[in-house]
Formats: structure tokens, C-alpha cells, sequence
């Protein structure tokens, strides 16, 4: 047995959490030390992840670095592995967690130790769900992660945070539930809830359209999908900036995630009945989502939409069952993970110096705020896909898959393109250009140290996967061509049957 | 007398109560005293459990059984016995009800439970039904000032007796029919059901789902509960419970067996509507004591929902979630001991608000134990669920499981609606700190048994393997 590095990855914060839990002294003290400790363990997890990343093996599509123990005698395994999709996301958790502990350094001003335990827990679980390989456990780390989330939501969000809170919580849950009833249903059919073994020994027909369905329910919910995204809107933006950052960055990914891994890896057939009403839902998404985004006057909600329409393009290219389609998505799920947590952290920077998210107080930055003008040039533009900027190159990749497939559903989607650059320009120019006339904006200060460290970080980041993509695609190509392979194996099975 | 080595712990528990009344009676004051031995006799007969060996034995004429099941329930309910008894003495001193009798007849109860779980035959088991529900009807009236614990010990009295009349009505219809006391020369007679069985089970399932407070027969619940001094509803909601849940099971797979196919959907029926009514009627609730009412009605119906399969799987999940229950009502009513301020314990769940700022360590523990009731994992009450519904699936019973657990998000509702008010609102006033080490203690082990347990998930499933009751 190897060192047992994926469950140190996973439960690492959780110690650093523990630790920090324990540290008493003053107010000040205990909130410096935490702050060290949440950063130390959330660096050191990133650099095992990198460590993780280096030693993973591109080359085989077959789960690596393995680990199994019984957990419930009889039933489950506790299985650990990682395959060049999974390895990716939890490249991005571990690179953004710390991120968010450095901007809320600034932001968080009540309970900064407890806030910085929810980050961290809230870490473990995010990376349990990437790494797990076991519907249950799955399961575990997927739920799991909504109690962090609500207490970071509710308690240190903004006026209406008990209804967001609340709103996020219980939608999130009753899409998951129905998961856990067909993750039984699984075992009685398959006598597993190993994933890799039901990918082997393959769930009849007749089952698998009522568990997608099922797995649908929690995955669209958490992507979050048009008509059920909602909660989306509301939790983005009562939510503090670290808040939005994770659950814009990660915990929508979870969503995209589970469909590459569970939906069309388990449910092939009904994975292929179900297109059109993916494509359906993601175009409408796409489409309906930018013109909400449109007419928004609060800066993070206009951002929550355009995330709900940029997940549209994450569904309609996982579900074009191509190569170009499914590394488009996961392109544009990592790249969204960094733009829009950039765009979050932007509007963080603002609301931590005037309190006010709506676009209206603001106008003219640019003569006061260069640096930071420049910076949310570079988000913006990635958000609407220039090339060049990490937005482009999922996008692009996406509507070439789909144009392979249906050629109406890629040109209604590449109006969205058109509507994002609508939204994000348009924003840009209420926020940033104009003459400066606000007397109370005169006041504020260019981006710190801090600030601009993570946000010139990210945006060196967007450009470079912009313009070199590889390193990513290299990552995960093998397995994204084995998900197809198997896909296709399946479908021309059931068409020769017939 | 070697039949006596069997009965050793009712034996035990029988002469430990007199002795108990008798010092009562010639000691002043000796409240302390024995409620102090009354822990430290639950715990000495605890080891004595531990140490009994759990073949299958029957006496009396095979009307007393001890096997790995009775002894599985008994060890269950003097463990919750234990702690409730430890976490509840301050406010028993503090509501001035110290007088001796109290322990002696949550004594006298567990005596009846421990029949009535061991029972094998009808006439024991009404015996040590009623043992247990006369305890009850006094303890719930324990507080005699108290206009509200009078009515709660009234109502409780006439609905159970009623309850118990129904009950007995089925027992005698069931030995007309079969001839027999014995649940096994039952079970061997009501292969050809006739409707007079019929008639019979559903008389007994009346009183059973009475006695376990499970919907249609809930509606003594929330008014005993808060009337009741909070010491007794803390007794309340877990032991009697456990008891029930337990006789219920036994007579589910042991006279009836052979009529799963009458009694199954009866269960279905009467656990989807605890499990809706638990979650819907909690929610407008202010007053924790009802609220925990509620919510233990719902809980029950998960638990009896584990039964309906009718397999082993199906008891077992069963008992894992009554044993997974039984703490966390624990802890919960932990931290309702510990709402006290300006010498009254307070019951409004608003006063609750802004509690993590002055009570963290109270606040964390009741946010863990909040969110294993409403089955979050990785908490021990995701487990309970899951088990349950494992068995509720591996029969088929699709239905059953969606509304299951489709209920369990509407009552996440009321349960983070308490996190809410804890965590989310403005602080109130601090409540008293009290320096009671036994409420303490109790809240951390039931805390850390909630949230390691999914270290080790299968560690119920281990002791209760060589359960058998067929």
C-alpha cells in the first residue's frame, strides 16, 4: 500500500480545521493565528495537489491512485481514485480555497475563526466529492458539503441571508434525496455502489431511465439548470465574497462533474434518450439566463445569471457524447471556476469599500481604480470568450461539438456568446468608464497587495490557459476519450440488440 | 432455581427498588441519595447485562424469552436510562419535584419494559405493559402543582387506558382463534388468516402504535411532552420508545409472520403519515418540547417504516435507527437542560436566538445534533435513514422510500430553522452557565458518537448481528 495521499488531500483541511478550533486566546491573537493555520494548511494541501498532479500518470484512462477499505462490513467500500477528469477539480479546489482565505482576510469582519473553519471543512468535502469512487461516499461529501455552505451563507451573509440560506439549503437537498433513493435502488440491482464496478457490469435498460432521472434531479439542481436554478441568484448574492467565489468556482462544478462521471458513464442509454431535453434546458438556459442578466441592476446577481448560462454550455457539450463537446465543457467549467471567482473577488473588492452592489453607484472608476479597472477588463473579457482568454477556447470547443451534432441547438447557443458580451460589456461600461461624478467613490482606494496578488494571479492564469490549453486537455484527454469510447461500445451494443 | 439465572437482571431490578423505597421511607431528605444509587444500580446492572450470555432461552412455560434481541433492548434502555437520568437531575432539584419516589419509578418503568421486551406470551406482556404505562401516567403528573403536568397526566391515563382496553380486546381475539398465549403457537395457528385474526392484529397494532405514538394515535404526543416536567418528556421520547418500537418488532415477526402480507401495508400506511405529520405539523411549532414531539412522531415513522419489509434486514435497520435516535434525543434534550435563565428553564425556541455567541460549545453541539436529525451526513442520523431505506428498497417499496425521504427535506426545515435563530439571529440575553458536569458530558459523547460515527458506520450493524428472532 502507497502513501495514502488522495485521502490526505481530502482530510487535511479537516485537521487544519480541528486545529484552528482549538486555538484560544484574544480576539485579535486567535484570529491572526487562524488565519496562518488556514492559510498554511490550505497552501500545503494545494502544493500535495500539484505534488498529485505531477506524479498522475496521463497516459491510462484507469483510476490511480486507488484506495479501499471496508466501511460498512458487507455493503460498501470506502474507495478512493482519481482519473484525468476528477484531478482537474480538485486542481481548481485546492487552488481556490486559498484564494478565498486571502480575500477574506479583508472582507469578513465577525467571526473570522469560525468562518475560516466552515472554508475548510467545506474543502474536505468539496474534494471528497471529486475523489470519491463510491456512489455512497459520494453521496456523503456531496450532501455534506451544504452545512458549511449554509452556515457561511447565513451567518455571515448579507440583508436577506435567512431566506437564501434557507432557499439554497432545501432546494440543494430535495434534488439530492431522490439521487439517494436510485444510489439504493443501484446496489439492489447491481449489488455494488462501486462505480467502477457497475460501469463494468452495466444497469439494464429498463432501470436506467428513472436513476438518470433520479441523478438528474440532484445534478441539475447543483449545476444549477433553467427552471431550477433559482436558489442560484439568491445565495450569490447574500452570500459573502468567499462564499460566492467557492460556490460559483466549485460547488456548481460538482453539478457538471456528476454528469460526466455518474449520468453518462452508469446511464449510457438514457443518457442518449434524455439529449433533447438537455439541449432544450442548456439553450434555454443560455439564452434566457443572458437576458435576465441583462436587465439586472446588483452586480453578483448579474453574475450568478451569466453562470447559470455559461452551465448551459457546460450541459449541451457534455451531452454532444464528442470529443470536442466533453473537453469543451470541462474547459469551460475550469475556466468559469477561475473568471468567475475573479468576477466575484471584483465585485468583493468594491463592496468591501462602499457596501453597495448595485451598478448604479458606481461610474467612472477607471480614473481612480486603474489597476482594478484593468483586471476586471481581463474577467470581462474572458466571461464574454475573446480569444485569447480561457473563456474562449471552452466555448469554441463546445459549439464545434455541437455543431457536429445539431446544428439549430449550436447556432441558438452562439447567440448566447453574442448576449454575454452584451451583459458583460455593458456592465463593464455602467461600472468602470464614464466621468466619475459619485462624491462618496472620490474616497476609495486602488486594489492592496492582497487583492492584487489574487486577482493579477487569476488573470495571468485565464490568459495563459487562453492561449495553451494543453496542459488541461493533455490531463484529461485519455479519459475523456476512454468516457466516449465506453459511451459509443454501449450504444452500438443496444442498436445491434434491437 | 437454576430458571433464576436467567432472570437475573429482573431480579436485580426488582429487589434494588424495594430497597430503594425502603431507604425512601426511613431516610429524611434522601432525594440525592437515591437518585444517586438509582444511576449507579442502572450501571451496575448495565455490566450485568454485558455479562449475560445471549443464547436463546425460555422459561415459564416459554413465556419468558432471553435472547440476543431482549438483551440488545435492555442494554439500550438502560444505557438512554442512564444518561437521561444523569442529564436531568438539576432541573428535577430545580423545579423543587426532588422527592424520592422519582427514580424509584422510572425504576418501576424500566422493570415493566424489561418484561415486556423479553416477553413470550400475551399475559406477560400486557403485565409488563401496563407496569410500565402506570409508571408513565405518574411521572407525567410528577410535577403536582403544576396545572399543565396534571392535565398531561390525565389525558395520557385515559387515552392509554383506552389504548390498552383496544389492546387486550386484540389479545383475547387472538387467543379465541388460536388458543394459545404463546406467540409462537400463534404464529403456528394463524397460517389460514382468518378475519378474526385480522381483526385481532389490527386491535393490537391500535395499541402498539399508540403506545410508540405513531400517527393516527399521535395525539397525546405534543400535549404530554409539554406538559410534562422536562425531565420526564426527556424519559418520554426515548425509553418508552425504545421499548415499544422493540415489542413492536417482536410481535410483527413473531405471532403475526405469517400475515405480513394484512399487516405490511397497515405499517406502510401508518408510517408515511408519521412521517408527513412529523415534518408538516412540526414546523409552526415555538415551543421546543412540542417540537421535539413532532419530530419524534416522524422519527418513529422512519423507524417503523425499516419494519415493513418484513426481513431481517428490515428490523435490524429498525433498531439501528431507534439506537441512533435514542442519542440524539439525548443530546437534544441535553441542551434544553441547559436553557435556563434567571432560574427557570425556558421552553420558547425563539429565546434560542443568537445562542452561538454566548454559548458556543452549546450552540455547535445542538447544530450537530439538529443536523443528524434531519439525516445530513455525514451525521449518525444520515445513517439511521440510510439503513432503513436500504431495506425499504431491497423489497421494492419505491414509494415508500421517495416519500420518505422527500419528507425528511420538508422537516430539515424546522430543524434548520433552529440553526437559524441560533446561529443567523441577534443575541439575547446569555442564559445561566451551569456547572453541571453530567449534561456536559452527555453532550459530548452523544456529539462525538454523531459525528465519528461515519468513521465506522457498520459498528451497530456488529452488535446486533446474531439477532435473530424467526
Amino acid at each position: 500500500m502507497n502513501f495514502p495521499i488522495l485521502s490526505s488531500i481530502t482530510f487535511l483541511p479537516l485537521i487544519g480545521a480541528f486545529f484552528i478550533f482549538l486555538t484560544r486566546s484574544e480576539k485579535n491573537q486567535s484570529d491572526k493565528n487562524s488565519i496562518y493555520l488556514s492559510l498554511f494548511t490550505s497552501f500545503t494541501n494545494f502544493f500535495l495537489v500539484l505534488f498529485l498532479w505531477y506524479s498522475f500518470d496521463p497516459t491510462t484512462y484507469d483510476f490511480q491512485f486507488v484506495e479501499e477499505t471496508t466501511w460498512i462490513s458487507g455493503f460498501i467500500k470506502f474507495k478512493f481514485g482519481i482519473d484525468g477528469i476528477s484531478i482537474l477539480f480538485i486542481l481548481l479546489t485546492a487552488f481556490i480555497t486559498p484564494i478565498c482565505i486571502i480575500s477574506c482576510i479583508n472582507s469578513i469582519k465577525s467571526r473570522l475563526k469560525e468562518f475560516l473553519i466552515a472554508i475548510l471543512v467545506l474543502e474536505t468535502f468539496m474534494i471528497g466529492v471529486f475523489c470519491s469512487l463510491d456512489l455512497v461516499i459520494f453521496y456523503l461529501f456531496f450532501e455534506a458539503g451544504l452545512i458549511p455552505m449554509f452556515l457561511i451563507i447565513g451567518i455571515w451573509g448579507g440583508a436577506r441571508k435567512v431566506y437564501s440560506a434557507f432557499k439554497f439549503f432545501l432546494f440543494t437537498l430535495l434534488g439530492s434525496v431522490l439521487m439517494l433513493v436510485a444510489i439504493i435502488a443501484i446496489y439492489w440491482i447491481t449489488g455494488t455502489t462501486d462505480v467502477v464496478d457497475i460501469y463494468e457490469i452495466k444497469i439494464p435498460k429498463e432501470f436506467q431511465y428513472l436513476l438518470w432521472l433520479a441523478f438528474f434531479s440532484s445534478f441539475a439542481v447543483k449545476l444549477p439548470m433553467w427552471p431550477v436554478h433559482t436558489w442560484l441568484p439568491d445565495a450569490h448574492v447574500e452570500a459573502p465574497t468567499a462564499g460566492s467565489v467557492i460556490l460559483a468556482a466549485i460547488l456548481l462544478k460538482m453539478g457538471g462533474y456528476g454528469f460526466l462521471r455518474f449520468s453518462l458513464g452508469m446511464f449510457p442509454l438514457a443518457s442518449e434518450y434524455f439529449v433533447p431535453l438537455i439541449f432544450a434546458l442548456s439553450v434555454i438556459a443560455i439564452i434566457y439566463t443572458s437576458l435576465v442578466a441583462l436587465m439586472q441592476d446588483d452586480m453578483k446577481k448579474l453574475i450568478a445569471y451569466s453562470s447559470v448560462a455559461h452551465m448551459g454550455f457546460v450541459t449541451m457539450g457534455i451531452f454532444t457524447f464528442n470529443k470536442q463537446g466533453i473537453e469543451g465543457s470541462m474547459i469551460q467549467m475550469l475556466s468559469h471556476g477561475l473568471i468567475s471567482a475573479a468576477l466575484f473577488l471584483c465585485v468583493g473588492v468594491l463592496y468591501d469599500r462602499t457596501h453597495s452592489r448595485l451598478i448604479k453607484s458606481y461610474g467612472g472608476l477607471v480614473h481612480i481604480l486603474p489597476k482594478y479597472s484593468f483586471v476586471f477588463m481581463i474577467f470581462a473579457l474572458g466571461t464574454l470568450g475573446l480569444p485569447g482568454t480561457s473563456g474562449f477556447v471552452g466555448e469554441f470547443l463546445v459549439l464545434v461539438g455541437t455543431f457536429k451534432v445539431n446544428f439549430l441547438v449550436a447556432i441558438i447557443g452562439s447567440l448566447g456568446v453574442i448576449l454575454s458580451a452584451a451583459y458583460m460589456l455593458w456592465l463593464y461600461k455602467r461600472v468602470i468608464f464614464g466621468k466619475l461624478e459619485k462624491v462618496e467613490l472620490k474616497k476609495i482606494k486602488d486594489i492592496n497587495l492582497s487583492e492584487s496578488g489574487i486577482l493579477f494571479v487569476l488573470a495571468a492564469l485565464v490568459i495563459f490557459f487562453g492561449f495553451y490549453p494543453d496542459p488541461f486537455l493533455e490531463t484529461m484527454r485519455v479519459s475523456v476519450d476512454n468516457l466516449i469510447n465506453n459511451y459509443n461500445l454501449e450504444i452500438n451494443r443496444s442498436i445491434a440488440l434491437k | 432455581m437454576i430458571l433464576i439465572k436467567y432472570l437475573v437482571p429482573e431480579v436485580f431490578l426488582s429487589l434494588s427498588i424495594f430497597s430503594l423505597l425502603m431507604i425512601g421511607v426511613f431516610v429524611k431528605n434522601s432525594f440525592n441519595l437515591i437518585y444517586k444509587l438509582s444511576i449507579f444500580l442502572i450501571f451496575l446492572l448495565i455490566l450485568i447485562i454485558l455479562n449475560t450470555d445471549g443464547e436463546t432461552i425460555k422459561i415459564f412455560e416459554e413465556s419468558f424469552v432471553s435472547d440476543h434481541f431482549s438483551l440488545f433492548a435492555k442494554l439500550l434502555i438502560l444505557i438512554s436510562s442512564f444518561f437521561i437520568l444523569i442529564i436531568s437531575k438539576q432541573y428535577i432539584v430545580d423545579i423543587k419535584n426532588n422527592k424520592f419516589e422519582y427514580p424509584i419509578i422510572v425504576l418501576l418503568s424500566i422493570l415493566g419494559m424489561f418484561f415486556m421486551v423479553s416477553s413470550n406470551d400475551l399475559i406477560l406482556f400486557y403485565l409488563g405493559l401496563e407496569l410500565q404505562s402506570l409508571s408513565l401516567y405518574i411521572l407525567a403528573s410528577m410535577d403536582r402543582d403544576n396545572l399543565k403536568s396534571s392535565e398531561a397526566g390525565i389525558k395520557y391515563f385515559v387515552l392509554s387506558a383506552l389504548s390498552s382496553g383496544l389492546l387486550l380486546y386484540g389479545c383475547s381475539l387472538l387467543y379465541g382463534f388460536t388458543g394459545s398465549t404463546n406467540f409462537e403457537v400463534i404464529a403456528s395457528n394463524t397460517a389460514d388468516s382468518t378475519i378474526g385474526i385480522i381483526f385481532a392484529m389490527v386491535f393490537i397494532l391500535v395499541g402498539l402504535a399508540f403506545k410508540v405514538s405513531a400517527v393516527p394515535f399521535h395525539m397525546w404526543t405534543p400535549d404530554v411532552y409539554e406538559g410534562s416536567p422536562t425531565s420526564v418528556t426527556s424519559f418520554f421520547s426515548v425509553v418508552p420508545k425504545i421499548a415499544g418500537i422493540v415489542i413492536f418488532i417482536r410481535f410483527m415477526y413473531l405471532p403475526f409472520q405469517e400475515i405480513l402480507d394484512q399487516w405490511r401495508y397497515i405499517l406502510v400506511f401508518i408510517s408515511i403519515a408519521s412521517m408527513i405529520l412529523g415534518a408538516v405539523a412540526a414546523i409552526g411549532q415555538n415551543n421546543i418540547k412540542r417540537l421535539i414531539a413532532y419530530s419524534s412522531i416522524g422519527h418513529i415513522g422512519y423507524a417503523i417504516a425499516g419494519m415493513t419489509p418484513g426481513t431481517e434486514n428490515g428490523f435490524k435497520s429498525t433498531l439501528i435507527y431507534i439506537s441512533i435516535y435514542a442519542v440524539m434525543n439525548i443530546g437534544a434534550f441535553a441542551c434544553i437542560f441547559l436553557m435556563k435563565r434567571n432560574g427557570k428553564y425556558i421552553e420558547d425556541i425563539q429565546e434560542l436566538s443568537g445562542a452561538s455567541r454566548n454559548h458556543p460549545l452549546m450552540s455547535l453541539s445542538l447544530l450537530i445534533i439538529l443536523f443528524s436529525l434531519a439525516g445530513i451526513p455525514p451525521m449518525a442520523g444520515f445513517f439511521a435513514k440510510f439503513y432503513v431505506f436500504m431495506a425499504v428498497v431491497e423489497s421494492g417499496m419505491f414509494t415508500l422510500a421517495a416519500i420518505g425521504l422527500v419528507t425528511t427535506v420538508v422537516s430539515a426545515f424546522y430543524y434548520i430553522r433552529i440553526i437559524k435563530i441560533m446561529y443567523f439571529d441577534d443575541p439575547k440575553k446569555p442564559f445561566e452557565q451551569l456547572k453541571d458536569f453530567g449534561i456536559y458530558g452527555s453532550l459530548i459523547v452523544s456529539c462525538i458518537f454523531l459525528i465519528s460515527f461515519f468513521l465506522y458506520p457498520s459498528i451497530l450493524n456488529e452488535i446486533i448481528s446474531n439477532i435473530s428472532i424467526f
